[in-house]
């Protein structure tokens, strides 16, 4: 009597085959499973705040070190730039972004290694796998944008409309971080060894971006050409929307298009690399 | 679909082959560029992981065509490197298949291992949470699922605890807890009552006889319990090198499992080194009177054999090994970790290690011996089931009869028969 209430379902059947070439995104899959992404992204969350001692503290203090040193020395003592507003505001603007893409490509890149039983001892949609390493990122964002706040009243800066601007900026920059931590995550579990390429990639990253210095000491007719870096668009944008500066609409333009087409780019390479993650891990 | 009860499983020519050389070629120039450059030291790392470009193309699986009618429990057996593994994977979608296809009706649900998932920063409660949606369980199944969940594992006074504070008998109960509430249309389970004390492997089988038995539920089940097996399981297919060697009701798949038309080994099994080991078996062997061979009679004096190889020369290797009787239950094991045996205290590249067991009194019959070996650490070379040998009937006592073979073990016992005076 049961397998007639199974009939009375609608009916899942399963097809396995060799598929070559080019395997597309089962956009049905995903949102069948959407409920999967949330627990692993919980489970990022709380895991992030249960194993260090600092807890939360450590969302802010990681950007507020950096934000003293850097204004220490890139402000105090090399004198660098900073659009006529105090060093230590103007760095922690570009560092809002930066420290997101940092650890959400930093974590999302280790994390089929990292978690190879989901790969090899069951199968789920794996693009969830380094996709939720976003989740923890953004709630550390919304943490150091907090303390944000506080840095704001003391420098007496007040920000504007711009402020509104901040959530899409947000999804901007997960666009970005999820598309080089979706590639990465599968060049690191074929070839182990990139683990060790990551974090170098990214240190030079970050001088590659505008997180110490403006972007306006770049001659202007050159800044789309940098701007093809998409946190060059991103990082710039958030000091409009945060500093209340005018906008630089071509970098951020090009940094938009730069962020999608490298998503669009990370889920291909990705999806074209599933297939052989489970041998290989 | 046009055909109502068609079969809950279609297999047709499934093959998967693994040619990790021929596969990475286009790019081997990339990473050796990379490699080279940085990490030298990491190629010894990377040859030990297996994607060495020198390994050999194999086929793990082929030819593999089978069909399941819906609510029928089919066991998979076979030795070590037979292919069961792989073959679930791919059922499981885990493997791409290289050639051939399946289809499968219904929701499937698969439990490679127990607790898949589990974070030992997360609660009780938590990893219930994360653990089935792994599983592939929806929130709503989970939270209507979770007293009877919780009941099963009978962890509730440590809901909130983090589970690594558990006891790895708790963590295991956990686990399977909640794969055992799973409720998919098709289930396919691999060796996970190989963990877990007795008790709980009694509880588990129970519950899975439940499953298949309550639910009409399809089954795939991989295990090396040939009891289980003959319990759980109306179907056996019996697997070899990667194709299926005979496919038959469940007892007649674990008899051709157990008890092979004859022992093709003569005492003596030949290993390929597990990729990764840094201790591996070549070859082991039953010994009767010093010389490998595949049947002895009650009564002889038998030893254990066993050649091992080495990637750097290696202090005390561990052997273990577990004599088991035809249908799979274990009469006796031995470990010379625990035992006094003379060690190699010098580091040894290759050796041999001969295990004395005496005149071991088993009855006439087909046994078949696990082996395991290892460093101080680890186990690096586990081969189960592996080595076959029989023990052929012979007048003990000379008395012109044989005992009827009622038990495993016989026993030199005497009797003593006296009077007892009556009304003293």
């Amino acid at each position: 009597m049961n397998t007639s209430t199974v009939h009375d379902k609608v009916e899942h059947v399963t097809l396995i085959r060799p598929r070559p070439g080019w395997i597309a995104i089962n956009w049905r899959e995903l949102w069948e499973s959407r409920e999967l992404l949330y627990f692993l992204v919980l489970r990022d969350v709380k895991v992030r705040y249960k194993q260090t001692v600092l807890g939360v503290a450590w969302a802010v203090l990681q950007p507020v070190l950096s934000m003293l040193v850097f204004t220490v020395i890139f402000g105090r003592l090399a004198k660098m730039p900073s659009e006529g507003f105090p060093y230590a505001i103007f760095v922690y603007t570009g560092l809002l972004p930066w420290t997101f893409f940092s650890t959400a490509v930093a974590t999302a890149s280790q994390s089929l290694l990292n978690q190879q039983a989901l790969l090899t001892k069951i199968y789920l949609p794996r693009l969830f796998v380094p996709s939720s390493a976003m989740g923890s990122g953004v709630v550390d964002f919304a943490v150091s944008f907090a303390f944000f706040g506080c840095l704001m009243a003391y420098y007496g800066v007040s920000p504007g409309w711009g402020l509104l601007a901040v959530p899409a900026l947000v999804a901007l920059t997960i666009v970005a971080s999820l598309g080089v931590g979706l590639a990465l995550s599968a060049v690191t579990v074929t070839y182990r060894d990139f683990r060790y390429v990551t974090p170098f990639l990214i240190q030079v990253w970050m001088y590659l971006s505008p997180v110490i210095y403006p972007v306006s000491i770049v001659p202007s007719e050159w800044q789309w050409l940098l701007a093809l870096n998409p946190m060059v668009g991103i990082i710039d944008a958030f000091r409009a929307a945060l500093l209340g500066r005018p906008w630089n609409l071509t970098a951020l333009g090009v940094s938009a298009l730069s962020s999608f087409a490298m998503l669009a780019y990370g889920l291909f390479y990705f999806r074209r690399t599933e297939r052989r993650f489970a041998d290989v891990a | 679909m046009s055909r109502e009860h068609g079969p809950a499983i279609v297999a047709e020519g499934l093959g998967k082959s693994y040619q990790l050389s021929h596969r990475n070629d286009r790019h081997t120039s990339l990473r050796d560029a990379l490699t080279a450059a940085a990490t030298a030291p990491w190629r010894r790392f990377r040859r030990l992981s297996g994607t060495d470009a020198s390994m050999e193309e194999f086929w793990a699986v082929k030819d593999v065509s089978f069909e399941v009618p819906q609510g029928e429990v089919v066991g998979i057996i076979g030795r070590n490197g037979a292919g069961k593994s792989t073959l679930l994977k791919m059922l499981s979608r885990i493997v791409e298949p290289t050639e051939g296809s399946a289809m499968l009706r219904g929701r499937v649900a698969s439990l490679l291992e127990v607790g898949t998932g589990f974070h030992p920063e997360l609660s009780g409660r938590e990893n219930i949470y994360l653990n089935g949606s792994i599983l592939g369980m929806k929130k709503r199944e989970i939270t209507e699922r979770f007293e009877e969940i919780v009941a099963f594992a009978e962890i509730e006074k440590f809901l909130d605890t983090p589970v690594k504070k558990y006891s790895s008998g708790m963590y295991v109960r956990l686990a399977f807890a909640v794969a055992a509430h799973l409720d998919p249309e098709i289930l396919i389970v691999d060796e996970v009552l190989a963990v877990g004390d007795a008790e709980f492997q009694k509880r588990c089988l129970g519950k899975m006889k439940q499953i298949s038995e309550g639910g009409g539920r399809t089954v795939l089940f991989v295990s090396h319990n040939m009891a289980a097996v003959r319990a759980l399981c109306s179907r056996g297919i019996l697997l070899k090198k990667g194709r299926i060697e005979l496919q038959d009701t469940a007892d007649a798949a674990v008899d051709a499992y157990m008890l092979p038309e004859q022992v093709d080994h003569a005492g003596a099994v030949r290993f390929k080194p597990p990729s990764g080991a840094r201790i591996w078996m070549d070859d082991a062997a039953v010994l009767v009177d010093g010389e490998p061979a595949a049947s002895a009679p009650m009564g002889s004096q038998i030893s254990l054999r066993i050649r091992f190889a080495t990637e750097t020369p290696t202090r005390h290797p561990r052997i273990g090994w577990v004599l088991q009787s035809a249908s799979g239950e274990r009469l006796l094991n031995s470990n010379n970790r625990y035992q006094d045996s003379p060690a190699f205290d010098e580091p040894a590249a290759t050796g041999e290690i001969v295990c004395d067991l005496g005149m071991l009194p088993l009855m006439p019959g087909r046994y078949v011996i696990s082996l395991w070996l290892g460093d101080t650490a680890i186990d690096h070379h586990v081969e189960l089931e592996t080595l076959f040998f029989e023990v052929t009937a012979r007048d003990l006592w000379g008395l012109g009869q044989i005992p009827p073979p009622a038990s495993f073990l016989w026993w030199p016992t005497s009797y003593r028969l006296s009077t007892v005076a009556s009304g003293a």
